[in-house]
């Protein structure tokens, strides 16, 4: 009964969730109002704009080193956790079978158990900053707590799921996963889109005054 | 509800643009940007991290926009904003931030803190909520036309001298010249040389300029304060005797904010584009010299570094010219080892330095620039802010350095060639 219920309506429940809502919080952002900046431009905001979606990716070198441990352990968990998400072998396979119908390479086990270290290690170095480091402690809210818990109990149920083997087990990690597509769209998490349009349009300011940012 | 924080609220629903929403829905609270802001880094008190200043807008946007706030608000849950909401701000957005930007610079996820930090003083000086001495600056540049109560009269007797300085004639409201030059209140009232420094520098490159009686004043303390409507009516007079005089191109001085204000967000602040060209001072004398008008003799010896205002150079782009201008000059330059788009501020941008009241803040925030300047053993610092020129003097009397304080535009003026007779 509940391995039906979680293998099915409430997967396709989650699933429908995540992605009506990640295009409406997407849409409500892009399609809200937004003034035309009048002055004359010194450079293109387009290019500045895409460039800036990726140039954000390495911090710049006048302050790389006072923030080595957000910056390292930022890398760790997000590095790890996409390995994971989309290498880990029996991600591919229930990708292959229930989403896409098309298949790659998994990652070998050592490089899972390397890809999971790193994403634990970096998600609890966060977290912990996150309750000492007392800028972090300052602003940080519920939801970004809440977030950390979900991704660090999806993250467990998973390695459970794949070391153990049984249904229960596997079960569990998916009943997280569901919970945390359900969270995801209302929540920290939808950083992981958002940072695109928050970047462009950084980046396009700057770019617009012919400031390389 | 208060009169107050209906108005703040209203702003602050104004100010929800697109990019605020994006910046917000992004931001995972990682305290990065703390690391940039001198106001923490000098003190150490989170309270000064960037995005913590935002917390009025990104309060109304938790209650008003994000979802878990209309699911609350729908349950009558919602935590209503409170006049304390704008009022426990006030001190973090006008004593603890210069408007610097550097914040902007650094967010992993590519929020521009410093515009979202604008935002909201934007809605607290609408709401009356701002520090007493810059709404007293801001009445008298609305009243008399300048923050520092300077008259027409006081232009003209400081046009005598420069006059009697120099022997060349300072164009007043000469109608069709190239130029429209404008002055700061500093420059008025601290730095005359700037005014002495240009009219020599047209003369020798036989530039068309002229003052405009209607609009010498550039200081646009509604930026400062954050009120967009009075930097569009200060704006306005300057685009009304830009227009009056028929000028091609006003020139912004060697004053940071004066240069946004004027050439970034003036178009904005009054809604039309202008029928002339506005360029930063520094960006006209790179100009000259790179088509031979402006041609320099002899250099300077001792060790000089550079300080880059952050609204002229971070946020406004004029990067390249200084060093330009600075290389066929200078024997000893020595780059500070943080410059150029990520300088530190001098700690008395955006207002603070008219805030009487940050003045103990202003100084601790100056320990920066201090061991800035020190590390480069540097004894004269250039710049080309005459806002930057003062709060640093006043660093550097504080601190008992020996460095000396000096005007780029001046400095090309005393090492003009000589015009042939």
């Amino acid at each position: 009964m509940i391995e039906n219920l979680i293998d099915g309506p409430l997967w396709y429940f989650s699933l429908a969730v995540f992605v009506i809502g990640v295009v409406w919080r997407l849409g409500s952002i892009i399609f809200a109002s937004r003034k035309q900046d009048l002055s004359v431009a010194r450079g293109a905001a387009g290019p500045a704009a895409i460039k800036t979606v990726f140039s954000r990716f390495v911090p710049h070198k006048e302050i790389v080193s006072q923030i080595t441990v957000p910056f390292v352990a930022g890398y760790m968990f997000h590095l790890g956790l996409f390995a994971l998400l989309f290498f880990a072998a029996p991600h591919v396979a229930f990708l292959e079978e229930n989403l896409l119908g098309f298949g790659w390479t998994p990652m070998p086990h050592w490089a899972f158990i390397v890809a999971s270290q790193l994403a634990f290690l970096g998600l609890i170095m966060l977290w912990v900053r996150r309750m000492v480091n007392p800028v972090s402690r300052l602003i940080s809210t519920w939801d970004d707590h809440v977030a950390a818990i979900l991704t660090f109990v999806v993250m467990l149920t998973g390695c459970f799921a794949l070391l153990e083997g049984s249904t229960g087990l596997r079960l569990l990690h998916r009943f997280s996963v569901e919970l945390w597509l359900i969270y995801f769209p209302f929540s920290a998490l939808m950083h992981t889109f958002t940072f695109i349009p928050s970047r462009a349009f950084t980046g396009a300011w700057f770019g617009r005054r012919g400031i390389d940012a | 509800m208060s009169e107050k924080l209906e108005k703040g609220l209203e702003v602050l629903r104004a100010e929800m643009d697109s990019k605020a929403q994006a910046f917000f829905s992004s931001c995972v609270n990682c305290g990065i940007c703390a690391e940039s802001c001198l106001f923490y880094t000098e003190t150490m008190d989170p309270r000064y991290t960037p995005i913590y200043k935002t917390e009025p807008l990104r309060k109304l946007w938790r209650n008003e926009y994000s979802f878990w706030g209309k699911i609350s608000s729908a349950l009558g849950f919602s935590k209503t904003m409170t006049e304390s909401d704008l009022t426990d701000w006030e001190e973090l957005v006008y004593d603890g931030c210069s408007m610097c930007g550097r914040c902007s610079m650094v967010c992993p996820v590519g929020v521009d803190i410093s515009g979202m930090i604008f935002k909201v003083k934007h809605a607290l000086s609408k709401a009356g909520i701002s520090p007493e001495g810059l709404i007293g600056a801001t009445q008298r540049a609305v009243d008399i036309g300048s923050p520092m109560g300077i008259t027409l009269k006081t232009v003209k007797a400081m046009i005598k001298h420069v006059e009697k300085n120099t022997g060349l004639k300072i164009p007043m409201d000469v109608e069709g010249a190239d130029y429209m030059a404008l002055l700061s209140s500093n420059e008025i009232a601290l730095y005359p040389e700037y005014l002495e420094s240009l009219a020599k520098i047209f003369d020798h490159a036989g530039v068309s300029w002229t003052l405009s009686s209607d609009a010498f004043e550039a200081t646009n303390s509604g930026l400062q304060i954050g009120n967009k409507t009075i930097a569009g009516q200060l704006v306005q007079r300057v685009v009304d005797g830009a227009e009056k005089l028929k000028v091609k191109t006003v020139i912004s001085p060697e004053c940071g904010h004066a240069y946004t204000a004027l050439r970034w967000e003036g178009p904005n602040f009054i809604g039309k584009a202008y029928p002339f060209r506005v360029v930063h001072i520094l960006e006209l004398l790179d100009e000259l010299q790179a088509a031979g008008k402006i041609r320099t003799t002899g250099k300077e010896g001792e060790r000089l570094t550079f300080h880059d205002p952050c609204s002229i150079v971070r946020r406004g782009g004029v990067n390249a010219q200084p060093r330009n201008l600075l290389e066929p000059i200078t024997e000893n330059f020595v780059e500070m080892a943080d410059h150029g788009n990520m300088n530190w501020c001098c700690g008395g941008g955006g207002g603070v330095s008219s805030n009487e009241r940050a003045e103990e803040l202003k100084l601790t925030a100056f320990n920066r620039k201090k061991s800035q300047i020190e590390a480069t053993g540097a004894t004269g610092v250039v710049t080309a802010c005459s806002n930057c020129r003062m709060v640093m003097e006043e660093g550097v009397e504080t601190n008992e350095m020996d460095v000396e304080l000096l005007g780029l535009t001046e400095m090309i003026a005393a090492h003009l060639e000589d015009r042939p007779n």
